[in-house]
């Protein structure tokens, strides 16, 4: 069998594989992290109850109203994403002009009392949700085994970020939102209305989190603690890549994935660790992040 | 009754319609606490260009800010072109054919010149096209692909005033804009004043540099402690030169 540095082929690539899928996870919510915090500076702790609303939606929507998987791709997002744009519109823009601490605490708060509610009806232990008829089976590569729905997963996960970063980084509203990044008086004095902005802006990131979370309800178990479980490793991943760069996100998330991936390999006690290891050197080296600009 | 004698010195040295595009009234402006701006009085016709001078922290920017509502709190009367603002939410008031330009010029880092220059919303029809704007400011259109923070200072100057022509904006609000600049790019921009006031534009100059507003104003206010203290019109420019120096201690 071939090996590489004593490993099988079949078992390094599918750690590999594994790895890449987790960053992909990464990669999605710590992308709606960094635009959220780059417009409202509010480092956003209820990402991961906004990805676990996701799964549960999803979940919640096929068992009493028959909403499939695909649709649910659809309009899971869109449904948390309206909820997301009505915390913003009704508790975040109260304290927008207070200390950005304050929208921490709420957001945490919030993710608290999402997760306390569900663990009240459903339980901690969780459902499964099935895999969609279309992607049961997989391919067999010779090397290895690849899942179809974690391809799927893989795919549609490259496909936001890409089209996510080229909303941002090229179109005119991506435009009008880095401008808002930096200057939002100003912004509002050309006209543009950015409360509005700020409110389509926290939607659209927690919708993000939704689509990982409707991405993710096949693959793990949906139960009400599976996004706080993901989110330390997320905020780590954020870290590494620097708060507000999209690319950067994008990248460190894959990225890390991978590396913890590897570490399962040739270290598997070290996997859970081996991210904040990263995230420590990372800080020590280059305290804005990988991607992040010096203050 | 002699009807020329009548009419205000500005409307003497050029022609205006005489309609006021922006009618300020008791405007007073706060940030937190502090009380910047005391009764505020000044109106400018449209077409004109007027300056607001006074020295550092008489509250001339903080004029124009309370007029883009841009300051803490406001109070009294801010009719533009005939609408009443004072109520108004901020990004409405740009809609009403306003362009502003910070004193900090405000070019954003994360957007190269174009971008910069397409950013603000189009407010009114007839606004410059891009290639005009580019046939007036050749050197934005060689470092279009730049990021914005590169350019030079005079460069910057020229992008923050030029994206603000694109929007179709009748009445510019200029603050400072020769502050820090280099003599030859001053001249250019007085010009561009020139040329923009020979297209009707209607423009409110917050300058330091009094021999760079002297020649292109219809008229002049001075502001000290957050009030108008005077005004002066092109006109009377000659014989007020000295006590107007004594007001700006210059």
């Amino acid at each position: 069998m071939t090996m590489i540095f004593g490993v099988p082929v079949a078992v390094f690539m599918g750690q590999l594989l594994l790895g890449l899928i987790n960053g992909a996870f990464y990669a999605l919510l710590s992308l709606g992290l960094a635009v959220i915090f780059g417009l409202l500076k509010i480092v956003n702790f209820a990402h991961g109850a906004m990805y676990m609303l996701g799964a549960f939606t999803t979940l919640l929507g096929m068992q009493y109203l028959g909403v499939n998987y695909w649709a649910a791709l659809l309009l899971t997002p869109l449904v948390v994403g309206l909820g997301g744009m009505l915390v913003e519109r009704v508790l975040l823009r109260r304290i927008a002009h207070l200390d950005h601490l304050y929208g921490l605490l709420l957001t945490f708060g919030l993710a608290l009392i999402f997760e306390g509610s569900l663990i009240n009806f459903f339980g901690v232990s969780g459902a499964r949700y099935p895999t969609p008829d279309a992607l049961q089976g997989g391919y067999q590569l010779g090397f290895m085994f690849l899942p179809k729905y974690r391809a799927w997963v893989l795919l549609a996960a490259i496909i936001v970020c890409v089209f996510t970063w080229y909303m941002i980084e090229r179109t005119r509203l991506g435009a009008y939102l880095r401008a808002g990044t930096e200057n939002p008086a100003l912004m509002q004095a050309f006209g543009v209305n950015v409360p509005l902005l700020v409110t389509l802006t926290y939607g659209f990131g927690v919708a993000l989190a939704a689509f990982a979370g409707v991405l993710a309800a096949p693959l793990y178990p949906v139960s009400p603690t599976m996004g706080s479980n993901l989110l330390i490793v997320v905020f780590a991943v954020v870290v590494i890549g620097g708060m507000g760069s999209i690319l950067g996100a994008i990248l460190t998330g894959l990225g890390m994935g991978l590396i913890e991936g590897l570490t399962k390999v040739y270290y598997p006690e070290a996997a859970n660790t081996v991210i904040f290891l990263v995230m420590i050197l990372v800080l020590l080296l280059r305290p804005a992040g990988l991607f992040g600009k010096e203050a | 009754m002699n009807q020329v004698a009548e009419r205000p010195a500005a409307a003497q040295y050029r022609e205006h319609d005489g309609v006021d595009m922006l009618r300020v009234r008791d405007l007073h402006a706060f940030y937190g606490e502090s009380h910047i701006l005391h009764g505020v009085d000044l109106e400018v016709r449209r077409g004109e260009l007027i300056t607001l001078l006074g020295r550092n922290g008489a509250g001339r920017s903080t004029t124009l800010k309370a007029i883009m509502s841009m300051v803490g709190r406001r109070t009294g009367s801010i009719v533009i072109n005939g609408t009443e603002t004072i109520a108004m939410k901020p990004h409405r008031i740009p809609r009403l054919g306003i362009g502003y330009c910070p004193e900090e010029r405000g070019i954003f880092a994360s957007l190269d010149v174009e971008e910069n220059l397409l950013l603000p919303p189009t407010v009114r029809s007839g606004g410059m096209s891009l290639d005009e704007i580019y046939a007036m400011f050749p050197n934005l259109y060689e470092r279009r692909r730049s990021q914005g923070t590169r350019l030079s200072g005079g460069e910057q100057q020229m992008l923050a005033m030029a994206r603000i022509l694109r929007t179709g904006a009748q009445m510019l609000l200029l603050d400072e804009i020769t502050e820090g600049l280099a003599p030859v790019i001053v001249q250019t921009l007085g010009e561009v004043l020139l040329k923009l006031r020979d297209r009707g534009m209607t423009i409110v100059l917050v300058e330091q540099n009094f021999r760079f507003a002297a020649p292109l104003a219809d008229r002049h206010y001075v502001m000290e402690h957050g009030r108008i203290v005077e005004e002066i019109a092109a006109a009377e420019l000659p014989s007020k030169r000295d006590h107007l120096h004594t007001l700006l201690g210059v």
